[in-house]
């Protein structure tokens, strides 16, 4: 089935400026498959070399972080929305002798 | 590229590092994308988040990523976009360090930096610098900013 997904703003330069788009898949990981293939310079931005999201792309499954919930192998189902949020942190260091961070 | 921001939002994220002192405070840019490649973004409003790092506050920030998640569908709501995040740098100045390297997420936010020295806004150009991440994260790459009404610095008095 086709659900929502959610696009970030920075990464809607490679989903022809689309807020939304469609992706089809009986699970997440087949979503996220689909999404990647129907865009495929999301790819480069959503995953490690490896095929692993990378470490500061969060997915939400309605409220849902896929992490706590089967990762990919969450099932979809109608009218369900994905969400791609990136983990946000920063900061400096432990104050340092040159007080610089 | 750029950052365009109303002088009163500006003052708002000073103000908030001010508050927050010597914790590291942090927020959402919230407004429109550059409409091209040498447009600015353009900020609409700072929307102050909660730092929830909880044992290292007074040099990390992170957001709690269900609000950030509802921050999102709320600004998705009013017809705004998260076009960058602004955070301090309690006694430091405001350049990204390397652990905002290592945490950036994706090129084309605007990373707005405030310094907040002894508990108040650093004064002049120090006080704020705006960054983007470069496309092959490799460094950041600072950025104009434009704010209109008040300066981007803090008043003499108040």
């Amino acid at each position: 089935m086709a659900i929502k997904v959610f696009i970030p703003t920075p990464l809607r330069a490679y989903t022809d400026r689309k807020v939304e788009v469609e992706a089809q898949g009986q699970d997440v990981g087949e979503v996220l498959e689909h999404l990647m293939q129907a865009h495929p310079q999301l790819r480069g931005q959503l995953m490690n070399p490896d095929g692993q999201l990378r470490s500061f792309v969060n997915v939400y499954l309605n409220d849902e972080d896929i992490r706590y919930t089967g990762s990919k192998k969450t099932p979809v189902k109608a009218n369900d929305t994905l969400s791609i949020v990136p983990s946000i942190a920063g900061g400096c260091p432990a104050a340092v002798a040159s007080g610089r961070c | 590229m750029g950052l365009w921001m109303p002088g009163a939002q500006m003052e708002a994220v000073l103000r908030h590092g001010e508050a927050t002192y010597p914790h590291e405070c942090c927020g959402l840019l919230l407004g429109h994308p550059a409409a091209d490649a040498r447009a600015p973004r353009r900020v609409v409003e700072a929307h102050a988040m909660r730092n929830a790092n909880a044992s290292s506050p007074r040099n990390r920030f992170d957001f709690d990523p269900k609000e950030h998640l509802a921050a999102q569908r709320q600004a998705r709501e009013r017809g705004l976009e998260i076009i960058g995040f602004y955070h301090s740098h309690p006694d430091h100045p405001a350049r990204p360090s390397q652990y905002d390297l290592d945490h950036a997420a994706w090129p084309g936010y605007s990373y707005l930096i405030v310094s907040i020295m002894e508990g108040r806004a650093a004064r002049g150009e120090a006080a704020a610098r705006s960054f983007e991440l470069a496309e092959d994260r490799s460094h950041f790459i600072q950025e104009t900013v434009e704010t209109t009404g008040t300066a981007g610095s803090a008043p003499e008095s108040a």
